[in-house]
């Protein structure tokens, strides 16, 4: 297999923060359709891989090939543009703007300066935004302000204002933080609906969550991969047990 | 023979305009001090931080004419305790104006700004019923005048010497204070991370209460220095707020050592352009070059790489 | 009908706003003014375009211009340069050394007119070069700062700095441009004479005209999906990067527009007051102008032109008679602004007024209006 089979290919990516490597010669590979959940102490680097594959933090060595192109010198607008959404850890939203807004904005269209001042809210762009929020379980909030909504429907309006862009590769930097029980269970439903016809990776700690939607796992400590596999696998792994428990 | 000049002219030149740059500097550097303290390190933006510096300035004009009405045989030292007072005056007003003013908008830049230009306009108008509109100076103390010749061609003024040696006094004394002292841990702690060094037990109200009038008190040594090089009015402090905002921005907010380069440059830059070319086109093609750099590497010359 | 009504004038509340603010230029100022003062409101009203611009600028997309007296100068030193000019014909600078080139010129012993003055004969360059000069300018600082990322209180010191700059530049290059006392003795515009009563009283209208022409354009594009992008980058700049947009583009266009609308302003300053002078371009007076859309409210294109107005009437009147008490006062504005009044006379109309107004004009006109959407921007929350 060559990694341009892969949607996601990441081959000796490297970076450092005055001297400390937050990151050290990471390969990591995701499948078309997989749903990959990235795990690891705090410090791990799990962030800053998020961080370094959408394009926020810039790599110091390596690569990141996302369907064959090469994401390390790209900027972060064309990222999105070539199909890469990323959620925030703390849910990234525009607080002052309704439920509605949040998602035109998010609407790929009118994406230039002059595309913004001629949009129009067209029938399909309408019906589009109730379809989504439809499936992120907003329907009824379309016109509240975004500011209002709770914490865990927050976290679902950020993954519909990146759902609506229709990504390949969605990455979601702890989607279920703050969530009450149900909403994980809602939460847990969703993704499983939305890695249908896309890639996903997903970092989380709640390790019943992880378990509900994992296809693969991915053990990451001190910028390294410790270990990969099922749950099952990952959780058997004598060095997962180390990093997590050890020293 | 270049331009006109021969050579031994232009070693002449050279170190005469330097030294000129040199008082520039150490005023400068005083002032982007303060700023430095208030800007980089607490993320206020001052604009009345000239008017702080104006504050030392009268401060020393006002001890000069009590000393020689009251005690004209303490002329020779009073210059020393002037220094201290414009410190503790400028201080003072500073501890005020944070409790006032400036607590009230942390988190808010750009209103902090708008509100602290208003407060400059209030400040010079005060200077300006009190002491008039027109530009005082003190009588200096005898030793503070002539100059120094080492060669023919060469001459340094004393007053320059003096206030280059306030300067590294204090330079020192900010740095030591900072990153040696147990306050200035707790300063760069409460910068860091308010609310954790609020939950390990530090009052950071307060340490952003002095910390802010510190870099006031700073200001006004600024303003003990300029009334060696310049005299004193109600605008003269604002003169140099520009210049300042750029020196600490230019040299990488957070980083003191970066401000003091940056303000060495900068001062040695205008000193030996103005040289050249009129005063005002060698002000221009300064601030023009700390613009066009500050484009190509807006987070100043002393950085670090951290994640944000 | 719809786009026009919503877009244009900004829903039921705009356009009861913009018919107001119509009426007092057009109607009751004129009506009750001699042309003295009705010319010193047109001045004011100049400045009311920069007050605009640092709404759209500062309110909406969160960037504090303190150089906006740069592009209000720019406009109005190409009008003054085009009426100079005009006004140093080969008869009236007959006794100069060189005839035939503005007097401030002469006295700086230039003997020919230098190239970039040249195509200022012209009204069609001129007019053009008002607006292309300021964006060229915004657009070269802009797209320097915002690629870079450079925001905030950054961009604010950086463009404070540009307009000190380009004082000392023109204060020290008296022979090219008139220096300290700017471009004087401005007599004609293609001949007619702008210093007549009746000359005074059309241009008044047509600054009005434009200043209602510019609001409503800045309403059209508040009202896209532009204007609430701009309030999303204000916000959270991180989620529109990452929703696919270039957010330096909006802010590069968004400057240059601001920039178009000051220097428009400029130009008509000029026209009306009859000279240019640097004293309208430094740090001063760009961070006053700023103040003028404070006091309206940061958010409100018509509260900016009561800003405007309020702020320079209390100037005329305060600085002639208690020039000490102004300065206090002006101090006070700003810091009495910020902390108390965070959204200006809009702000206090979207609290005290509104609710007794609303009903009633719901009550005339029978039926609830659906200007709920358009307000969004207005009744942001004073603390960000």
């Amino acid at each position: 297999m060559t990694n341009t089979d892969f949607v996601l290919a990441i081959e000796d990516l490297t970076v450092s923060f005055d001297g400390f490597k937050a990151v050290d010669g990471l390969n990591l590979y995701v499948d078309k359709n997989e749903l990959q959940v990235v795990i690891g102490p705090n410090g791990a680097g799990k962030t800053t891989v998020l961080d370094l594959i959408c394009g926020k933090t810039k790599a110091a060595s390596g690569s990141i090939k996302f369907k064959g192109l090469e994401l390390t010198n790209m900027v972060e607008h064309q990222i999105v543009r070539a199909g890469v959404g990323r959620k925030f850890q703390t849910p990234s939203i525009y607080e002052n703007l309704s439920v509605f807004d949040n998602l035109e904005i998010s609407y790929p269209k009118g994406r230039t300066v002059f595309g913004a001042l001629m949009f129009k809210r067209t029938p399909e762009v309408k019906s589009r935004i109730h379809e989504i929020a439809d499936m992120v379980y907003l329907a009824d909030l379309l016109t509240t302000e975004a500011g209002l909504l709770s914490h865990g429907q927050k976290q679902w309006l950020e993954i519909g204002m990146l759902l609506i862009q229709d990504p390949e590769l969605l990455m979601l930097d702890e989607p279920v933080a703050g969530m009450s029980v149900r909403e994980r269970e809602q939460t847990a439903e969703l993704l499983n609906r939305i890695c249908k016809d896309r890639s996903v990776i997903v970092i989380e700690h709640d390790m019943e969550f992880v378990k509900r939607i994992a296809h693969k796992v991915t053990v990451l400590h001190q910028g390294k991969i410790v270990s990969q596999g099922t749950m099952d696998h990952v959780q058997s792994d004598a060095r997962v047990i180390e990093v997590y428990l050890g020293h | 023979m270049l331009l006109g000049y021969s050579f031994s002219d232009w070693g002449s030149i050279l170190a005469m305009q330097g030294f000129a740059g040199l008082s520039l500097f150490s005023v400068l550097l005083l002032m982007a001090l303060g700023l430095a303290i208030i800007f980089g390190q607490m993320g206020v933006i001052n604009m009345a931080h000239g008017e702080f510096m104006t504050i030392g300035a009268y401060t020393i004009y006002v001890t000069s004419k009590l000393t020689e009405q009251y005690f004209p045989a303490f002329m020779p030292y009073y210059f020393v305790v002037a220094i201290l007072a414009a410190f503790i005056i400028a201080f003072a007003v500073g501890y005020a104006v944070e409790f006032l003013l400036i607590r009230r908008l942390y988190k808010r830049p750009l209103d902090t700004l708008l509100a602290t230009w208003g407060l400059s306009l209030i400040m010079q108008q005060v200077f300006r019923s009190i002491f008039g509109g027109r530009e005082v100076s003190p009588t200096l103390p005898q030793w503070l005048m002539g100059s120094w010749s080492p060669t023919a061609t060469i001459d340094i003024p004393i007053n320059g010497l003096f206030v280059m040696a306030l300067t590294i006094v204090v330079t020192t004394a900010v740095l030591l204070s900072l990153y040696k002292s147990r306050w200035g841990l707790k300063v760069r702690a409460t910068t860091q991370n308010r609310s954790m060094a609020g939950a390990v037990g530090i009052n950071t109200k307060k340490i952003d209460r002095i910390t802010f009038a510190v870099g006031c008190g700073v200001a006004g040594i600024a303003g003990a220095a300029f009334t060696t090089i310049a005299s004193t009015g109600p605008t003269s402090g604002s003169q140099y707020i520009v210049d300042t905002f750029l020196v600490v921005v230019f040299g990488g907010a957070a980083s003191l050592l970066g401000t003091i380069a940056s303000a060495f440059s900068i001062a040695q830059a205008q000193a030996i352009l103005t040289f050249f070319m009129t005063n005002a086109m060698g002000k221009v093609a300064t601030l023009l070059t700390i613009i066009v750099i500050l484009m190509l590497r807006p987070e100043g010359l002393f950085t670090s790489k951290i994640r944000k | 009908m719809y786009t026009l009504y919503e877009r244009w004038l900004g829903g039921r509340q705009g356009a009861i706003g913009l018919l107001i603010l119509a009426l007092l230029i057009f109607a009751v100022m004129p009506a009750t003014l001699d042309v003295f003062r009705l010319n010193l409101v047109g001045k004011y009203l100049t400045y009311a375009f920069v007050a605009v611009s640092l709404v759209m600028l500062w309110g909406h997309a969160g960037v504090l211009s303190l150089g906006q007296g740069v592009f209000f100068g720019l406009g109005g030193y190409c009008m003054a340069m085009f009426l100079k000019l005009e006004a140093s014909d080969l008869i009236s600078t007959a006794r100069q050394t060189t005839p035939g080139i503005p007097d401030f010129m002469d006295w700086n012993q230039i003997t020919s007119l230098p190239a970039f003055w040249q195509p200022f004969h012209s009204l069609t360059f001129t007019i053009i070069a008002i607006f292309v000069v300021p964006a060229v300018f915004a657009y070269v600082i802009g797209a320097a700062m915002f690629k870079r990322r450079v925001g905030g209180v950054y961009f604010a010191i950086i463009t404070q700095a540009i307009a000190a700059i380009l004082t000392i530049l023109i204060v020290g290059q008296q022979g090219y441009t008139g220096g300290t006392n700017g471009i004087t003795n401005l007599k004609t515009l293609l001949g007619w004479n702008i210093n007549t009563n009746s000359a005074k009283y059309l241009l008044y209208y047509v600054n009005g005209a434009l200043l209602v022409g510019v609001i409503m354009i800045c309403r059209y594009i508040v009202t896209s999906k532009f204007g609430r992008l701009l309030l999303a980058m204000r916000d959270k700049e991180d989620r529109v990067r990452f929703s696919g947009y270039d957010v330096s583009n909006f802010k590069i266009f968004v400057f240059c527009f601001a920039a178009i609308i000051s220097a428009i302003g400029g130009a008509m300053f000029t026209l009306q007051v009859g000279f240019m002078s640097p004293s309208f371009v430094g740090i001063v007076p760009s961070i006053e102008m700023v103040i003028l859309a404070a006091v309206g409210g940061r958010m409100s294109l018509i509260g900016a032109v009561y800003g405007a107005l309020l702020v320079n009437y209390g100037k005329t009147v305060f600085s002639e008679s208690f020039p000490q008490l102004w300065l206090f006062l002006m101090g006070g504005l700003f810091i009495g602004v910020v902390l108390f009044f965070p959204n200006g006379l809009a702000g206090l109309y979207q609290t005290y007024a509104k609710p007794y107004v609303d009903p009633m004009l719901d009550k005339m006109s029978g039926k609830r209006s659906a200007s709920s959407r358009i307000q969004v921007g207005e009744k942001e929350r004073a603390v960000k």
